[in-house]
């Protein structure tokens, strides 16, 4: 005998439902029978003894019935029938088969059959739109092509051969007159004569490199005189204030220090090659460190001098 | 043989009196067909594989400096330097290299799709658009190329199919659609379409370096119109496709701006850089790399514009058939 609450009893509420699916605000029926999809006494498939649902294969549409006359018989228990393609015939078809059953299931067959059809609608339109194809990637191809790519852009030596062209294009003179360099021959002959007094020139340059150097460097002095006075003042003031003079003939020794320092940097940033304001930049932030040594060594200069 | 199995019953006696057997052993004769991979013990063919290495390297440096001295010796007499082989010296000779004074191929490209553009006729002007829905690094090279390209316009894709914009395109005067395609958030491929019915070049774009990403740049790239370097577009299909990256600059380089846009092929992949240069002297220049920067592997290309379907191949590449050789290639 088919006893529905006993079932439904069994299932939907105390033991086990293998159908059942739970989250936390909705329970779930994964049946593929089940006209709503949730889990409910009267949605139940196994609880109801006369039930019905739409169901699609391959676009087609079929509407299954289970009466209880069948219950005994699993294998004949669903009965199916073929709906039209036409909406509207199939909604009077479904509601001939199903016309003297409960109104839950025959509404919610229609509903069912409506949302069906709608998706095998935009399944057959999206067919007709741009498909995004996946190409599978292998994944020993790409390494080997991003290995070969490494080798040869290592092979490329792309700076190199870009300056090339470019001084190609100037020596064809696609520029024309912007760059108003020596003509060759020109040049050549230049060349010759840097090679016939070539020591000269080079003491030339020395010296001038030199007195470029010293030039720079006393000029940053004294401007770092006034600069490290204004420091001194600042900070004396804050913090001592007998104590002038001594800072001051600590500062001239100091000052003799920096001048030796100061001409190794000077040497250094050329050979650097370093502009000029980044050399003065660095000097004036090492005569700010400066200031805090000497602070630090004020006692000992005390004692030295008693 | 009897020394053999001695060092064997020796067991787990030190290696190191292990190996001085065995070294002693060498002076004994191996049978001649003894290769070190028969040995089944690991240490020990181990072993006997770094001795033997050492005695390689130890006869190379040996006829190196032989070599040496007699190059020395020689002195001026001595015969020039061997060029070490590389890939571009034992690359297979492609037998559709364009000789510089071909007619036909002359001919060929003063009649082809691109002869519009090199007779002067029409001036670039390209539609730089992405697959749909891009993320951000795509939108973000799609705007630099644009500021890379003279006359280039960025457009959304708002998912339309590419042959419905071509003729749009063709309306509005545009000679070049470019469509970077994306994947996983990162650009990845590229259809470069010549437009009015010209030739579609499908490339595999990699190692794509935005502005910011790269170290010593410098500012932006100004509204001058660059100039174009195209390296090593030996064959055919490279000539076809070099024009097809000259097409996309307008013909007339502002010099004032210094700017280059390099096209590099070396073995079938295509650098790109941009770079601005100025001219320390006759002989040197600096160059100071602004823009974007990506590398291109040509995948494609079809005669007439986008058509994947029903489109005529001019070339396709082919794995198996292409790449099988190390010193092949086909640009």
């Amino acid at each position: 005998m088919q006893h529905d609450d006993v079932i439904w009893d069994i299932i939907g509420n105390t033991q086990f439902c293998s159908f059942k699916v739970k989250t936390k605000s909705q329970n779930f029926c994964r049946n593929e029978y089940n006209i709503t999809g949730l889990c409910n006494r009267s949605s139940c498939p196994l609880a109801n003894s006369q039930y019905a649902t739409i169901r699609e294969e391959k676009g087609q549409c079929f509407l299954y019935m289970k009466v209880i006359e069948r219950a005994a018989f699993p294998a004949r228990m669903w009965e199916k029938v073929k709906l039209s393609k036409n909406y509207e015939k199939a909604l009077e078809q479904i509601d001939e088969n199903l016309i003297y059953w409960p109104r839950f299931i025959r509404h919610k067959c229609k509903q069912r059959f409506t949302k069906i059809t709608q998706y095998l609608i935009r399944m057959r339109k999206l067919v007709l739109k741009r498909q995004r194809k996946l190409v599978p990637l292998s994944r020993k191809v790409e390494t080997r092509e991003r290995r070969k790519e490494e080798k040869a852009l290592i092979a490329a030596q792309l700076d190199n051969a870009i300056e090339k062209e470019l001084l190609e294009r100037l020596k064809q003179g696609t520029y024309g007159d912007i760059y108003n360099f020596p003509v060759h021959a020109f040049d050549r002959a230049l060349e010759q004569q840097d090679q016939e007094s070539e020591s000269e020139e080079e003491e030339e340059e020395e010296e001038d490199d030199e007195d470029v150097g010293q030039r720079e460097f006393v000029a940053e002095e004294e401007v770092e005189e006034s600069d490290l006075s204004d420091f001194e003042v600042t900070l004396l003031s804050n913090d001592q204030q007998g104590a002038t003079e001594k800072v001051e003939s600590e500062r001239s020794r100091n000052e003799e220090e920096d001048e030796e320092e100061m001409e190794v940097q000077t040497k250094a940033s050329r050979s650097k090659g370093k502009s000029p304001a980044n050399g003065s930049a660095a000097r004036k932030k090492r005569a700010y460190v400066e200031i805090e040594y000497e602070q630090e060594t004020e006692p000992a200069s005390k004692s030295r001098a008693t | 043989h009897k020394a053999v199995k001695s060092a064997e019953v020796d067991g787990e006696g030190s290696a190191v009196e292990e190996k001085k057997m065995v070294k002693s052993e060498l002076a004994v004769a191996f049978p001649p067909t003894f290769s070190v991979s028969e040995i089944k013990n690991k240490q020990r063919r181990h072993f006997m594989f770094m001795k033997l290495k050492q005695e390689k390297r130890k006869q190379k440096m040996q006829l190196r400096k032989k070599r040496r001295k007699e190059r020395e010796a020689l002195g001026d007499k001595a015969p020039p330097k061997e060029v070490p082989k590389t890939i571009e010296n034992q690359r297979v000779y492609d037998e559709t290299t364009v000789d510089p004074e071909d007619e036909e191929i002359a001919f060929d490209e003063g009649t082809d799709e691109f002869s519009a553009y090199f007779n002067g006729l029409t001036n670039p002007k390209v539609l730089i658009t992405t697959s749909d829905r891009p993320r951000g690094r795509t939108v973000r090279f799609c705007e630099q190329l644009a500021t890379v390209i003279p006359n280039a316009h960025v457009y959304y894709r708002r998912g339309l199919a590419l042959k419905r914009i071509i003729p749009q395109c063709v309306a509005r005067n545009f000679t070049y659609l470019m469509v970077i395609n994306e994947d996983r958030q990162v650009p990845n491929g590229m259809v470069l379409c010549h437009l009015p019915n010209g030739p579609t070049a499908h490339f595999k774009v990699s190692s794509v370096r935005l502005r910011k990403e790269m170290k010593r740049r410098g500012k932006n790239p100004t509204e001058h119109y660059p100039e174009v370097i195209l390296n090593n577009f030996t064959t055919r299909l490279g000539h076809t496709i070099g024009r097809l990256f000259a097409a996309l600059f307008p013909q007339e380089p502002h010099f004032v701006g210094r700017q280059v846009a390099t096209f590099h092929n070396q073995r079938d992949f295509i650098f790109f850089r941009f770079h601005r240069y100025i001219f320390k002297n006759e002989k040197k220049v600096g160059i100071q790399e602004l823009g974007p920067r990506f590398t291109l592997k040509l995948r494609s290309l079809q005669k007439g514009t986008f058509d994947s379907k029903y489109g005529e191949y001019e070339w396709v590449m082919k794995r198996h058939e292409m790449e099988a050789c190390r010193r092949k290639f086909q640009l």
